[in-house]
């Protein structure tokens, strides 16, 4: 079913642009940047059992990295500013993932939370009282990102461009939770000690991926700064990184379409909410969220899918299974 | 030569005395039983043995490297194995992917990313599981099988790690006596290359496969040696009557 749903939103968010007035088109260009941000905190939770409630941390801290390599050094250039805001996500997140996993003893999900929770509160604190970076008002009027003399404005071109890098990270994160490293990573994450006693080093294992999913939150951070023209203490704080725990949580974390499927979800259903009940949407949607956590904890992607396809495989494809006389084929025939 | 010295080995829980001073030595090839009441200690000089647990007191050297401090990850790299206790499969993961992620532990973060390994290790996987009888499940989800194959599976896990050293702790709990019996089959060909300590209440089990007994009673060591040994020791004979 997952190949299903993969091939039908490609399909769609492809052509989508044909029908979707301009301001549609931004709309959903804005759900693409934030599913890469639900996507590293899936990367994070869904596949490696780390709950990080501060992926804005590193979403923000790349989009003020760049806004500032933007407005103070004038570099604009997509092949400069998107890689920078890479790097930042990486660099944070391991400087802060080492803090927090690194130590004697594997630390509790409980104390990963929290401390995420208090590293984006802290960001959020510290850039409103920061006159460099704007402070309350963050940085507004940053240049638009440049790819040789063309300028990407929000519009069109920049909804291909934010959904190619959606589609990249996607595939390339498919690849890594499909390959060996995956099955390490669903190892830590059903039985942390369990597989410490093989061998694995499941702290490192954790930083890695936590560094991982810290440069896919940068990467949107540095989308989200040049689409939308500034950046301000909010995208860095606590409301930004529980809204997409909370989407990814909807539409199915240890999926990578989950997170996908949820923040479009959200936002789908915010935007409509919105317009037809402009006081209580914010509760209906509060709502809407409860039932499905409650009735499905695996998310809307558990009402289609099956658990045995969500866990999935591991490594390259095997040789055809096929049934001999001593039982099933070892595969070395 | 010695694979393990455990020395002065003292584990306090609070006040409680959980091991008191314990001395003891594995050689090379050699399947050692520890023996004793619940609560005598056993479980808990494994963990010690296996980093589950750190010793209050003591030392314990493994192939003349002290390993007192060392993580899991450290000591399962020095080439100790633990089956622990309560049976700890993954549940969600296919019995195939359990022996994988016990065989592929020691393969670089790059391997592992790009699947390097995967065909090299597929057929150590195939082997395991027609070892351990498991070969019909191994498309099915850990969690479906019974008890007993639940047990096996995580002999096979801790024996893909190619340990020198294996520590099982009760793998015949809850068995059935014949499931018993074909543990004991199972178990024998590793002595070819690696040694093992095995804690088990089965008696008749442990002096089966067992080349040398330790008796444990209330923390601490009453008697240590063969078979034959132990079956003719006072004190150990004066500790089951009065406790078992």
């Amino acid at each position: 079913m997952i190949p299903v749903f993969e091939i039908v939103l490609l399909v769609v968010f492809a052509a989508a642009p044909i029908i979707l007035g301009d301001y549609l088109t931004v709309f959903v260009t804005r759900v693409f940047i934030l599913a890469l941000l639900a996507l590293s905190f899936d990367l994070a939770w869904g596949y490696s059992g780390i709950l990080s409630f501060g992926q804005a941390l590193f979403f923000g801290a790349a989009g003020y990295g760049v806004a500032l390599l933007a407005r103070d050094l004038e570099i604009a250039s997509i092949f400069m500013v998107l890689p920078a805001a890479l790097v930042i996500g990486l660099i944070s997140s391991f400087g802060f993932g080492a803090l927090l996993l690194l130590g004697r003893n594997p630390p509790t999900k409980i104390f990963v939370a929290l401390g995420t929770l208090s590293g984006s509160y802290v960001a959020e604190r510290l850039a409103r009282g920061w006159y460099y970076i704007g402070g309350q008002n963050g940085i507004p009027s940053i240049p638009p990102m440049t790819l040789g003399g063309y300028e990407f404005v929000e519009g069109r071109y920049y909804y291909y461009l934010a959904f190619s890098v959606l589609a990249i990270v996607y595939l390339a994160c498919r690849f890594v939770v499909r390959s060996q490293f995956g099955l390490a990573l669903a190892g830590a994450r059903e039985h942390e000690t369990r597989i410490a006693f093989f061998g694995y080093n499941t702290q490192e294992l954790k930083l890695i991926v936590f560094s991982l999913a810290g440069g896919i939150a940068g990467l949107a951070g540095g989308l989200y700064a040049f689409h939308e023209g500034f950046v301000w203490p909010n995208i860095l704080g606590v409301a930004l990184s529980t809204q997409i725990v909370l989407s990814a949580l909807l539409g199915g974390a240890g999926t990578l379409i989950g997170p996908v499927i949820g923040v479009m979800a959200i936002e789908i259903a915010g935007f409509w909410l919105a317009d037809s009940f402009p006081k209580l949407w914010h509760i209906i949607l509060g709502m809407l969220l409860l039932l499905v956590v409650v009735f499905s904890p695996t998310g809307l992607i558990g009402l289609v899918v099956s658990d045995r396809e969500r866990v999935g495989s591991f490594g390259c494809p095997l040789p055809p299974r096929r049934h001999t006389d001593t039982g099933v084929d070892d595969g070395t025939t | 030569m010695a694979l393990l010295k455990v020395r002065g080995l003292t584990k306090l829980f609070g006040r409680f005395v959980a091991l008191g001073g314990v001395d003891l030595t594995v050689g090379e090839n050699e399947f050692h039983g520890l023996i004793g009441p619940n609560g005598s200690g056993k479980s808990t000089l494994m963990k010690c043995v296996a980093g589950a647990e750190f010793p209050t007191e003591g030392t314990i050297h493994f192939v003349g490297r002290e390993i007192t401090a060392a993580t899991p990850s450290e000591r399962a790299r020095a080439g100790l194995s633990l089956k622990f206790q309560i049976t700890s499969v993954l549940p969600a993961l296919t019995v195939y992917d359990n022996v994988l992620l016990a065989l592929q532990a020691r393969s670089s973060t790059v391997n592992l990313i790009f699947s390097h390994t995967r065909r090299a290790l597929h057929q150590r996987v195939m082997h395991l599981l027609k070892q351990f009888h498991l070969t019909e499940w191994c498309w099915e989800r850990a969690a479906a099988l019974s008890h007993g194959h639940q047990q096996w599976l995580e002999i096979a896990m801790a024996v893909a790690c190619k340990p020198q050293l294996l520590l099982l702790d009760e793998p015949t709990a809850g068995m059935s006596l014949e499931e018993r019996r074909i543990t004991g089959e199972l178990l024998m060909p590793i002595k070819r290359h690696c040694s093992l300590v095995i804690v088990e209440h089965d008696l008749d089990f442990i002096r089966n496969i067992c080349d040398v007994l330790t008796v444990f009673d209330q923390g601490k060591v009453i008697d240590t040696g063969t078979v034959k040994h132990i079956q003719n020791s006072r004190r150990v004979q004066e500790v089951y009557r009065i406790r078992v």
